[in-house]
């Protein structure tokens, strides 16, 4: 089971330059969370404050029981095996192949017999897809290869937490679609903490349980999925909308007199677009941080906007979810994984951005 | 070991963690005058009290990562055969020149003095004692250390540095300590293969351009030299290498903003070591003449 992050009032500034400050949140253990913001939001500087490789002006970093910003070196470097991070370019040594790579982290830190470590890698190539590369060298396979070729290298020695930055930035929307599809079914089956940090709307909408939005040096808000995509609060819209209408402006923000001509000209962001269904693990099976479709606006008296949870096959999973749940668990029981019920795609609310 | 500077402060005040509203960004306030005199006075004391502590808190951390087992020895082989690579022929190149012109420049003037059986005597103390040194440093700052720096450098922004720390690797320990020594430990070779080739260069010369003879160019070798002399510029090589490492390295770790930011990295290398080299050389020499007396006197 993945481990818990609970950040307390960070501020982090370069010179005289605030990035971010008062950021306050807690990212579940075992669930996917995704990280937005607009570019240059300090998205990548708040993941690299969550490994130690900067250090946040105040606040507290919480892995567990340990507050990372004042760990001495010797117990940061011992914390930090708990984590697995991809970074932009997959940040692959450039004099070692990509066995070699993938093979790093054991090497340094384990006591495998060179047998151990070849099944391990060869197994994690497998995972990312990569088999038959392991004698290539970083600077001769493709943006797209390297990205998985550190997420294998991230994975290597179970991390109990994954965090990613931008998996798509240079991706084209398929081989995002099968990134994600990879990240859920890692989720699913190591049930380590992911943070994503990403700005496509596509993958904010359909993979993880919770989003955080950064958005003028502060977390705009984060929670989980439903109660960002059901927002009303105007930051939040415009951004989770991709929508050129609300305070978000091409520089900044936008200043009074440009808010006051869209009001003007009648513009506004219209009606809220349909919570799309939340993307499966590829066999089926529901993870543990999975929350039920609908669970959080029930809860908490929420409508979601009208046409959500329903899928390309035109099924409400609000309504199909406790038939779903129930038919793989008899599957599971059969032996069979999957059982005969297709996973839900994401709809229409997912697919039109 | 982090990338930026970092003083611990006090517990800020926690906001909730939904709903707040973002609020408005203040514009950047103040004069144009104002702005530009505090730019000014961030880089004076960025110059003069900023960098400076930085690198001698890498140098600290350096000294620290030495002492770590294992030490890396492959990584210095490598690196030490990759300076060896880039220093030889450039250093030789150089050198002869350098042995000549000194020959020529000095041995003029010692005809005219009428000591012209003194050639070798000057040519050997000139060359060991400060032309070696010189040119040893200029060859390790300029090829050794912006090699160096560009390799660290680009490591660094290929975010292969981070991801290194991420797994629990000090590129301290991993990186800068072999190279550091793998500098050091060239220099020194840099050093007697500067002082060989410049001493044949002047040979050469004297013999040939100037009509000296051989064999009183080599009977006053040891006239006024001594071994000392070979020992402060061996010592010297050897700090130069430990400073073109620790500043390369510096400045490497320290690269940011992409392809321009490596290249600006390299270049500040060149400049800084250069700098120190001179003025780490003068100290040298200067307290080598008040500690160590000279032949004869």
């Amino acid at each position: 089971m993945g481990v818990e992050i609970r950040v307390e009032g960070l501020t982090k500034s370069f010179g005289r330059q605030v990035i971010w400050q008062d950021v306050s949140l807690s990212i579940p253990a075992g669930e996917i969370s995704v990280l937005l913001g607009p570019s240059g939001t300090g998205k990548s500087v708040f993941l690299k404050s969550l490994v130690g490789l900067l250090k946040p002006d105040r606040g507290h970093i919480y892995i567990g029981d340990r507050d990372l910003p004042y760990l001495p070196e010797h117990q940061l470097y011992e914390t930090r095996k708990l984590f697995g991070v991809l970074f932009q370019d997959g940040a692959l040594f450039g004099s070692m192949n990509l066995f070699d790579n993938i093979a790093f982290p054991l090497r340094e830190h384990t006591r495998k017999t060179e047998a151990e470590v070849k099944r391990i890698v060869l197994e994690k190539m497998d995972l990312v897809g990569l088999m038959g590369a392991e004698g290539k060298l970083p600077g001769e396979i493709s943006g797209g290869m390297k990205k998985r070729a550190g997420l294998a290298r991230a994975l290597v020695l179970d991390p109990e937490i994954l965090l990613v930055d931008e998996p798509d930035s240079g991706l084209d929307p398929v081989r995002t679609a099968f990134l994600n599809q990879v990240f859920i079914d890692l989720n699913a089956q190591l049930d380590c903490t992911f943070l994503i940090v990403t700005h496509d709307i596509n993958t904010a909408r359909t993979v993880p349980d919770n989003i955080g939005l950064l958005y003028q040096r502060h977390l705009a808000m984060f929670g989980p999925r439903e109660m960002l995509l059901s927002s009303e609060e105007p930051v939040v819209r415009q951004f989770l909308n991709a929508s050129k209408v609300g305070p978000i402006g091409m520089s900044e923000e936008k200043d009074a007199s440009e808010l006051e001509a869209e009001a003007k000209m009648g513009l506004d962001s219209g009606k809220l677009p349909p919570i799309p269904p939340q993307q499966m693990p590829s066999n089926g099976l529901v993870r543990r941080g999975q929350h039920a479709p609908g669970a959080w606006c029930a809860a908490h008296g929420v409508t979601p906007p009208p046409g959500s949870f329903i899928d390309e096959l035109g099924r409400n999973w609000v309504d199909e979810w406790p038939r779903y749940v129930a038919s793989m668990q008899a599957g599971q029981a059969a032996g069979a994984p999957g059982g005969a019920f297709p996973p839900p795609a994401p709809g229409p609310g997912g697919a039109a951005y | 070991m982090t990338t930026d500077g970092f003083t611990p402060g006090g517990i800020g005040g926690s906001s909730p963690s939904g709903g707040s509203t973002p609020r408005r960004a203040r514009r950047a306030g103040g004069g144009g005058g104002g702005a530009a005199l505090r730019k000014i006075s961030d880089g004076a004391v960025n110059v003069a009290v900023k960098e400076p502590g930085r690198f001698f808190a890498l140098c600290l951390d350096t000294f620290r990562a030495i002492f770590r087992w294992p030490f890396q020895w492959r990584e210095f082989i490598e690196q030490s055969w990759f300076i060896v690579s880039v220093t030889v022929v450039p250093t030789m190149l150089v050198a002869i020149p350098f042995g000549g012109i000194l020959s020529l420049q000095v041995g003029g003037l010692i005809r005219q003095l009428g000591a012209q059986s003194y050639t070798g005597a000057t040519a050997v103390v000139a060359i060991v004692r400060e032309a070696s040194p010189l040119v040893t440093s200029l060859l390790v700052a300029g090829a050794a250390g912006s090699a160096m720096c560009a390799d660290i450098g680009s490591r660094k922004i290929r975010e292969e540095i981070d991801a290194m720390e991420v797994l629990g690797i000090n590129p301290l320990h991993r990186l800068v300590v072999p190279r550091m020594f793998a500098c050091a430990f060239i220099a020194l070779f840099l050093n007697g293969l500067v002082s060989v080739v410049g001493l044949v260069g002047g040979y050469v010369f004297n013999v040939m351009l100037q009509n000296g003879t051989p064999g009183a160019y080599l009977a006053s070798f040891n006239a006024i030299a001594q071994l000392p002399d070979l020992l402060q510029a061996e010592f010297k090589a050897f700090v130069f290498g430990i400073t073109a490492g620790l500043v390369a390295a510096y400045k490497g770790l320290n690269a940011k903003g992409g392809p321009k930011g490596v290249g600006d990295a390299v270049n500040q290398t060149v400049v800084i070591t250069f700098m120190l080299l001179f003025v780490e050389n003068f100290i040298i020499s200067t307290l080598y003449f008040q500690f160590v007396p000279s032949k004869g006197m």
